[in-house]
């Protein structure tokens, strides 16, 4: 057995031989207190991967502060970096903290990089029952609790009502239950000129969103156990259908270039200039329509299942407790304050409040915490008539149905086969059957390697 | 007498002057042999040993033999990084020449102005290489980027360069073609040392100039030629930043990954950082490492004949 200090300050340098100069560098900025108190109010806590708060967020920081003001909160500010944080873990040197996609948990409770909580759930007063099942089933690994889940995502699918007329469909004509019906229609919704893509007719938003087709379809790309299901011929299925769509709508190729070229946060946005007639998309996006462009005929409806059942597909982020954290009784009573109905009111407040400012309107905070969720909406959310209203209500009704991917300890590995698979089928490069046969060929091995 | 003591104090004086030079050498030289030994020879080793184990970076590696090896060998995806980014370095590096070596051409008859345009040239070097990524993702947008309109202004109808995978190569080269700075600063150094009576005695017998370019300027700078072509090859063999952001940087990007951009070290990365095959992962590296020297080394056997040094023969 060879001892694991004598190589960390290698290991990544060493790679080195191509990697050093293309990497960024490792932040030693970890700087947790060591302060060893046993009820997680004094010292310090570090978090990677929280990247820049938000009005939404900063109010939640504030409200940590607030209740816990003997202990330094350092935010590293920027996104989640495996590098950074693996470095960071390996040298013994982590952070308190750290906030990644749900998706990612499993590969790394896996991997020992994060700690399970189940022993200080109790002691912080963090109950697991106030999460959605959901969520929670995304950072429970082999039966342990690795993470308290934050975000809740979920997609429903969004439309332009211009675009929509211009064609002489209605909102029920782009419903996911009649896969032959969509195809027709997104047809007809699709515009070019000389070979130009001038408008998307419906763009199915794989590979990230073909789980919600899979599943749709009645498959799921992972079993409860965690193995893969990709070479499901449902699965299989669901990528051929996405692709001809793509296919029916210029190809991957002309279609990605003309999407990228989309302002997509801006007063100029895709629906603004009919460059898009509908796609299945996460709640958040609502609220930057409405911001960017707050008079846009938009129109929503639920995605659903071949047999009509509404469906939709939940990630987001989540909290853990990276291994050799210095001081995680502090670190969990983070969790739970970020993450209680009380903060979740006070970052609502604080939303409200740029919402009044912009003149905008509050479009909803969708969270792992049901009872906040609802009383926020009660709080904060207007009914109403228009698109956006409309919009509101389905991404609320479909947090409560929503399903997310079985987490698995070869998660990272599962997903990355199944994104390769897509992209290789749409790109033209492998057929459909051809490219998810051998992710999950790619996936098994991977599984099993950490079974 | 007299004479013999002076010539023995003259010659401590000298050893002791050399001595003194001998020691600031060292002392100069030391910082780097240190960070050397650290940063580099030290990790190196490490990542020979690492290749042989199994090692997440969280766990103590576990001796593994040759296996990481025998996977690379069975590993298609190997393969497929090896083959994209031995392509990409061909596509690139002549380029890449070609171009550096027309801009100091250039910018070596601009006179007094050159200065200037150096520094110009050279400031694209300078801008981080996430930052060049992402804006030639915009730049190279096969609907709206600025590259095909241009094209299109002289009708012709430019590719999709950063979606359709025929096209994604040649897309990252003349990316990268942002940043030949350094290599117009080192070509045109090397040009104002080629003695102009060379080309005055050749337009007296009648030289043109692609005679004049072919036969004076090529060999006259054959050594910073062949430098660069050693330097760039190496850089294009180890493509990761611009790569990586264009194809498959960010948690919001990474489903978009282009197997047509999977370079051989943004493999590596996804083994070593995205999986946590650190084993694997050095297994990779030092077989770039061995890729790397053979192509160095047939690269300097062939300069052999095309290269000549100033002063080595007649």
């Amino acid at each position: 057995m060879i001892t694991r200090r004598g190589f960390l300050a290698g290991s990544a340098g060493a790679l080195a031989l191509g990697v050093t100069s293309a990497c960024g560098g490792v932040s030693g900025k970890s700087k947790s207190s060591g302060g060893g108190a046993s009820k997680g109010d004094t010292g310090a806590i570090s978090t990677q991967g929280f990247g820049k708060p938000d009005d939404v967020g900063q109010a939640r920081i504030d409200a940590f502060k607030s209740a816990y003001p003997k202990v330094q909160v350092n935010i590293n500010e920027g996104d989640f970096d495996a590098q950074q944080f693996l470095s960071a873990v390996a040298s013994g040197n982590p952070p308190d903290l750290v906030y990644l996609h749900r998706d990612m948990v499993g590969s790394y409770a896996a991997k020992g990089a994060i700690q399970p909580l189940d022993d200080h759930l109790d002691s912080a007063g963090i109950k697991t029952g106030l999460y959605r099942p959901a969520a929670l089933q995304e950072v429970t690994i082999g039966g342990k609790v690795y993470g308290v889940p934050e975000f809740y995502d979920t997609r429903n699918i969004l439309m332009s009502g211009t675009a929509l007329r211009s064609a002489g469909l209605t909102a029920a004509d782009l419903g996911t239950s009649d896969w032959d019906k969509l195809h027709t229609n997104a047809v007809k919704l699709y515009k070019a000129n000389g070979g130009k893509i001038s408008r998307i007719g419906f763009d199915p938003k794989v590979p990230e969103f073909l789980p919600l087709w899979a599943k749709a379809n009645g498959a799921d790309l992972v079993n409860p156990d965690g193995s893969p299901n990709l070479a499901d011929p449902k699965v299989i299925e669901a990528l051929t259908f996405a692709l001809s769509l793509v296919d029916e709508q210029g190809g991957w190729s002309k279609f990605k270039a003309f999407r990228d070229s989309w302002d997509l946060f801006g007063a100029k946005n895709e629906f603004k200039k009919d460059q898009a007639g509908a796609f299945p998309w996460e709640g958040w996006y609502v609220n930057v329509l409405v911001q960017a462009t707050p008079k846009l005929d938009l129109d929503s409806v639920p995605f659903t299942d071949r047999q009509g059942k509404p469906i939709s597909f939940s990630n987001g982020s989540a909290w853990c407790l990276p291994k050799g954290a210095k001081n995680p009784a502090a670190a969990l009573n983070w969790m739970k304050v970020l993450t209680s109905t009380d903060t979740w009111l006070k970052a609502a407040a604080a939303r409200q409040a740029t919402v009044e400012k912009n003149k905008s309107v509050f479009t909803g905070l969708w969270t792992s915490n049901p009872t906040a969720d609802a009383q926020v909406k009660a709080k904060y959310v207007k009914p109403g008539t228009t698109g956006f209203d409309k919009a509101i209500q389905n991404y609320y009704a479909s947090n409560e149905y929503a399903f997310s991917i079985a987490p698995s300890k070869a998660g990272n590995e599962i997903k990355t086969a199944w994104t390769e698979a897509a992209n290789r089928a749409l790109s033209g490069q492998q057929k459909p059957d051809a490219a998810m046969r051998q992710a999950q060929s790619e996936a098994a091995k991977a599984f099993s390697a950490v079974k | 007498m007299a004479a013999v003591t002076t010539a023995a104090r003259t010659r401590r004086k000298r050893n002791g002057s050399r001595s003194r030079e001998t020691r600031a050498a060292y002392g100069f030289i030391g910082v780097w042999i240190i960070g050397f030994l650290v940063f580099t020879l030290g990790p190196m080793i490490a990542s020979l040993v690492l290749s042989f184990t199994d090692y997440n970076a969280i766990s103590s590696p576990r001796n593994v033999g040759w296996d990481n090896y025998r996977q690379m060998m069975s590993d298609p995806k190997v393969a497929k990084a090896l083959g994209n980014t031995l392509v990409y370095a061909v596509m690139y590096v002549p380029t890449a020449m070609a171009v550096a070596l027309c801009l100091a051409m250039i910018l070596n008859r601009v006179g007094r102005a050159s200065g200037f345009f150096r520094t110009v040239f050279y400031l694209p070097v300078m801008t981080p290489p996430v930052a060049a990524g992402a804006l030639f993702l915009l730049l190279l947008n096969g609907n709206q980027g600025l590259l095909n309109r241009t094209l299109h202004l002289v009708g012709i109808n430019g590719p999709n360069w950063t979606t359709d995978t025929a096209w994604v190569k040649p897309g990252l080269a003349i990316t990268m073609l942002w940043g030949v700075g350094g290599m117009v600063v080192i070509y045109l150094a090397a040009l104002r040392q080629v003695p102009k009576d060379l080309y005055e005695a050749a337009a007296l017998d009648g030289a043109g100039a692609w005679m004049r370019f072919r036969r004076i300027t090529l060999p006259m700078i054959s050594g910073a030629l062949f430098f660069t072509l050693i330097v760039q090859t190496i850089y294009a063999l180890q493509m990761f930043d611009q790569a990586y952001t264009m194809f498959f940087g960010g948690q919001e990007n990474s489903t978009y990954s282009n197997d047509a951009a999977l370079f051989y070290v943004i493999y590596l990365f996804q083994q070593g950082f995205g999986f946590l095959h650190m084993g694997y992962a050095s297994a990779l590296a030092w077989l770039l490492f061995v890729v790397i020297m053979i192509i160095t080394a047939i690269q300097v056997r062939v300069s052999r004949r095309f290269v000549y040094y100033e002063g080595e023969r007649d």
